[in-house]
C-alpha cells in the first residue's frame, strides 16, 4: 500500500499506471466494448475502390485492408500482447531468480558453471536467436512466449547473482547458519524475501521489453500468426499500405509505445521507491 | 593487467565455442527438416534420404558437430543448403553493408546520448532534465519497426528528402542509421547523465570551478573524461543489441546486409547460413566486449595500475 501511494505521488508513474489500467481493462472487457468481431470482414468495411476506411465515428480506428474493424482488432490484440508479456516475463524472471540465486548461494564449481553459462547466453544475439527459434518452431502464442522467456532471463540472473553474493556475506545469514538452519531454510526464508524488490522491479521493466520483442517477432511474421490479432502482426499485415493508410501502422504502433513506456515508467519509479541505493541510476 | 586481458581472451574463445555448440544443438533438434524442405513437396522418401545423406544429416550428432568445428577452425562455415555455395563468402559479401550501418548507428547513438546526457546532468532536477529523461524513456520504449516506418512516412514518402529504400549513396544511410541510433540514444543519455552527476559531485570538480575555469571547460575537459568509462563498456555490450536491431532495420529499409541474409535463410531453413550469421554476430559481441576491456586502461589510468 505504501508503495502504491508513493507511486501515485509521482506524475510519470501515475501516467504509467493509468495507461496500464486502461490497456488491462480494454483487454479484459474487449468483447463487451467492441461493436464488431475482430475477424469479421465487414461488407461495408472497405471503400468502393476497395481501400481501407480511415478513422470515423463508426470505426474509431478505421478499418484494415480486409475490411475488419481496427479498433476491435487492437483491443483483442491487447489480450495476446499482454498474455505474452506477463507469461513470458514471469517465466524469465523465475528462471533468472533460480539461476542467479543458486549461482550466488552455492558459488564453487556449480555457481561458476551457472555464471559461465549466463555469460555465454549474453554473447548470443538475442533477437537473432529468438527469430531462428520462432521461425523454426512453427510459431504459436505459447511458443513465442517461451522463446522470449528463453532469451530474457539472462539479465535478471546476473543482477540476482550479484545481490545474492552480497547477501550471503551478511551477518544475519551467518548467524542463521550458525544456529543450524539448512540451506533450504536460508534460501527461501531469508534470502528470497530480500530479492523480492529486485524481482518486482525487473518484472515490471521486463514486461516493456517483452511487449516490444513480441511485437517485433510478430512484425517479422514469425510471432503470433494471423488471423489471431496481436499488436505486432496488425502492423505486419498492413505495413506495405503505410503510405495510403498510415493509421493501420501508426495507431497500433503508438499503443505499443505507450504500453512499453508505461511499464518502463512504473518500473523506474518502483526502483526508486524499493531500492534507495539505486536512486538516480539507470 | 596483462593476466586479466589474457584471461578475457581465453574466455572469449570458450564462449564462441559454447555459442557454436548451443546453436548447433538447437538447430539440429528442431522439427523442421531441411532435407524435406529442399526436396520439395512431391519428393519420395528415397529422395529425401539421399539429400540427407548428401548433406551429412544422417550421421550421429556428435560426428556432425566435430566435423563442423573441425572445418570452422579452417575458416570454413560449410555450404548453404539452398544457394549451393560456401557460407563464408556469402556472409563476407554482406558484412561491409552491415558494418557501415552499425558504425553510422553508433555515431548517432553516442552523439545524441552524450549531448543530452551532459545537458541533463548539468541542469539536473530542472525542466530541461525532466523533459530529456522523459524523452529518453520514449526512445527506449519505441518499437524499432514503428520508428523505421514513421521515419519513412515523414522523411521519405511525405517530404521526399530521403529515398524509401536501397543502398549506395550517403542519403540511403541516414534513415536506417537514425532508426538504429534513436533507440539506444535513450540508454546512453541515462548512462551519461548518472555517470556525470557522480563525477560532478567530486572535490576536484569543485576545485576546478574554484580556480575560475569556465563552466564549459570544467564539464567538458575535467568531468567528462572520467564519466566516459561506463559509456565505453556500454558500446561493447551494445554491439549485441545492434546485431539484433540490424535484422529489423535491414528488413524495413531493404538494406543488403547480413540481417537480410539471416532473415532469408531462416525462412528457407538454411541452417548453415543461420549458424554462420549467429557465429559472426557472437564474434562481434565478444570482440566488442574485449575491445571495451582493452580500451578501458587507456582511458582510465586507475585501471592500468590495478
Amino acid at each position: 500500500m505504501r508503495v502504491l501511494r508513493e507511486l501515485i505521488r509521482r506524475p510519470s508513474a501515475l501516467f504509467g499506471l493509468i495507461v496500464v489500467a486502461i490497456v488491462l481493462l480494454a483487454a479484459l472487457f474487449a468483447p463487451w466494448i467492441v461493436h464488431f468481431s475482430p475477424d469479421n470482414q465487414l461488407t461495408d468495411g472497405l471503400s468502393l475502390e476497395g481501400a481501407p476506411l480511415p478513422p470515423s465515428g463508426e470505426h474509431l480506428f478505421g478499418t484494415d485492408t480486409l475490411g475488419r474493424d481496427l479498433f476491435s482488432r487492437v483491443l483483442f490484440g491487447a489480450r495476446t500482447s499482454l498474455i505474452i508479456g506477463l507469461v513470458a516475463n514471469g517465466v524469465a524472471v523465475a528462471i533468472g531468480l533460480l539461476v542467479g540465486l543458486l549461482a550466488g548461494y552455492l558459488r564453487g564449481t556449480v555457481g561458476n558453471l551457472l555464471m559461465r553459462f549466463t555469460d555465454l547466453m549474453m554473447a548470443f544475439p538475442a533477437l537473432l536467436l529468438a527469430i531462428a527459434l520462432a521461425a523454426l518452431l512453427k510459431p504459436s502464442l505459447w511458443i513465442v512466449a517461451m522463446v522470449i522467456a528463453l532469451v530474457n532471463w539472462v539479465q535478471v540472473a546476473r543482477i540476482v547473482y550479484t545481490e545474492t553474493r552480497g547477501l550471503v556475506e551478511r551477518d544475519f545469514i551467518v548467524a542463521e547458519r550458525s544456529l543450524g538452519a539448512g540451506n533450504g531454510r536460508i534460501i527461501f526464508l531469508h534470502i528470497l524475501p530480500h530479492l523480492m524488490p529486485t524481482a518486482i522491479v525487473w518484472g515490471t521493466l521486463g514486461i516493456a521489453t517483452t511487449v516490444l520483442l513480441e511485437a517485433t517477432l510478430s512484425f517479422l511474421g514469425i510471432g503470433v500468426q494471423p488471423p489471431q490479432p496481436s499488436w505486432g502482426n496488425i502492423i505486419f499485415e498492413s505495413q506495405s499500405y503505410f503510405q495510403d493508410a498510415p493509421w493501420l501502422v501508426f495507431i497500433p504502433g503508438a499503443i505499443i509505445l505507450a504500453t512499453a513506456l508505461s511499464f518502463n515508467l512504473i518500473g523506474d519509479a518502483l526502483r526508486d521507491i524499493l531500492d534507495p541505493t539505486q536512486r538516480g541510476r539507470l | 593487467m596483462t593476466v586479466f586481458l589474457a584471461r578475457r581472451l581465453v574466455q572469449a574463445v570458450l564462449i564462441l565455442l559454447g555459442v557454436a555448440a548451443i546453436t548447433f544443438l538447437l538447430l539440429y533438434y528442431l522439427p523442421a527438416d531441411p532435407a524435406v524442405l529442399i526436396a520439395g513437396r512431391s519428393a519420395t522418401p528415397q529422395m529425401v534420404a539421399a539429400i540427407r545423406h548428401e548433406l551429412g544429416l544422417d550421421q550421429p550428432l556428435v560426428m556432425q558437430f566435430l566435423h563442423y568445428v573441425g572445418s570452422l577452425l579452417h575458416g570454413d562455415l560449410g555450404r548453404s543448403y539452398t544457394q549451393k555455395t560456401e557460407v563464408l563468402p556469402l556472409i563476407l559479401a554482406r558484412l561491409p553493408a552491415t558494418l557501415l550501418l552499425m558504425a553510422a548507428g553508433i555515431v548517432v547513438e553516442v552523439a545524441l546520448g552524450l549531448t543530452f546526457g551532459i545537458i541533463s546532468a548539468v541542469w539536473r532536477g530542472g525542466f530541461v532534465d525532466r523533459s530529456i529523461m522523459m524523452l529518453s524513456f520514449v526512445g527506449v520504449s519505441s518499437p524499432q519497426f514503428v520508428v523505421a516506418l514513421l521515419l519513412l512516412y515523414v522523411f521519405a514518402a511525405t517530404l521526399g528528402w530521403f529515398p524509401m529504400s536501397g543502398f549506395g549513396t550517403a542519403r540511403h544511410v541516414v534513415l536506417p542509421a537514425l532508426t538504429l541510433g534513436v533507440l539506444g540514444a535513450g540508454w546512453y543519455a541515462r548512462m551519461v547523465r548518472s555517470a556525470m552527476i557522480e563525477v560532478l559531485r567530486q572535490d576536484y570538480v569543485r576545485t576546478a570551478h574554484a580556480k575560475g575555469l569556465s563552466g564549459r571547460r570544467v564539464v567538458l575537459s575535467h568531468a567528462l573524461p572520467n564519466a566516459l568509462l561506463p559509456i565505453i563498456a556500454m558500446v561493447g555490450i551494445d554491439i549485441g543489441q545492434f546485431m539484433s536491431g540490424v535484422v529489423v532495420v535491414e528488413a524495413v529499409y531493404g538494406w543488403p546486409g547480413i540481417g537480410q541474409l539471416a532473415w532469408q535463410a531462416i525462412q528457407q531453413v538454411d541452417v548453415p547460413i543461420i549458424m554462420g550469421v549467429t557465429l559472426v554476430s557472437a564474434l562481434a559481441i565478444v570482440l566488442g566486449n574485449l575491445l571495451a576491456d582493452f580500451v578501458a586502461p587507456f582511458v582510465d589510468p586507475r585501471i592500468r595500475s590495478q
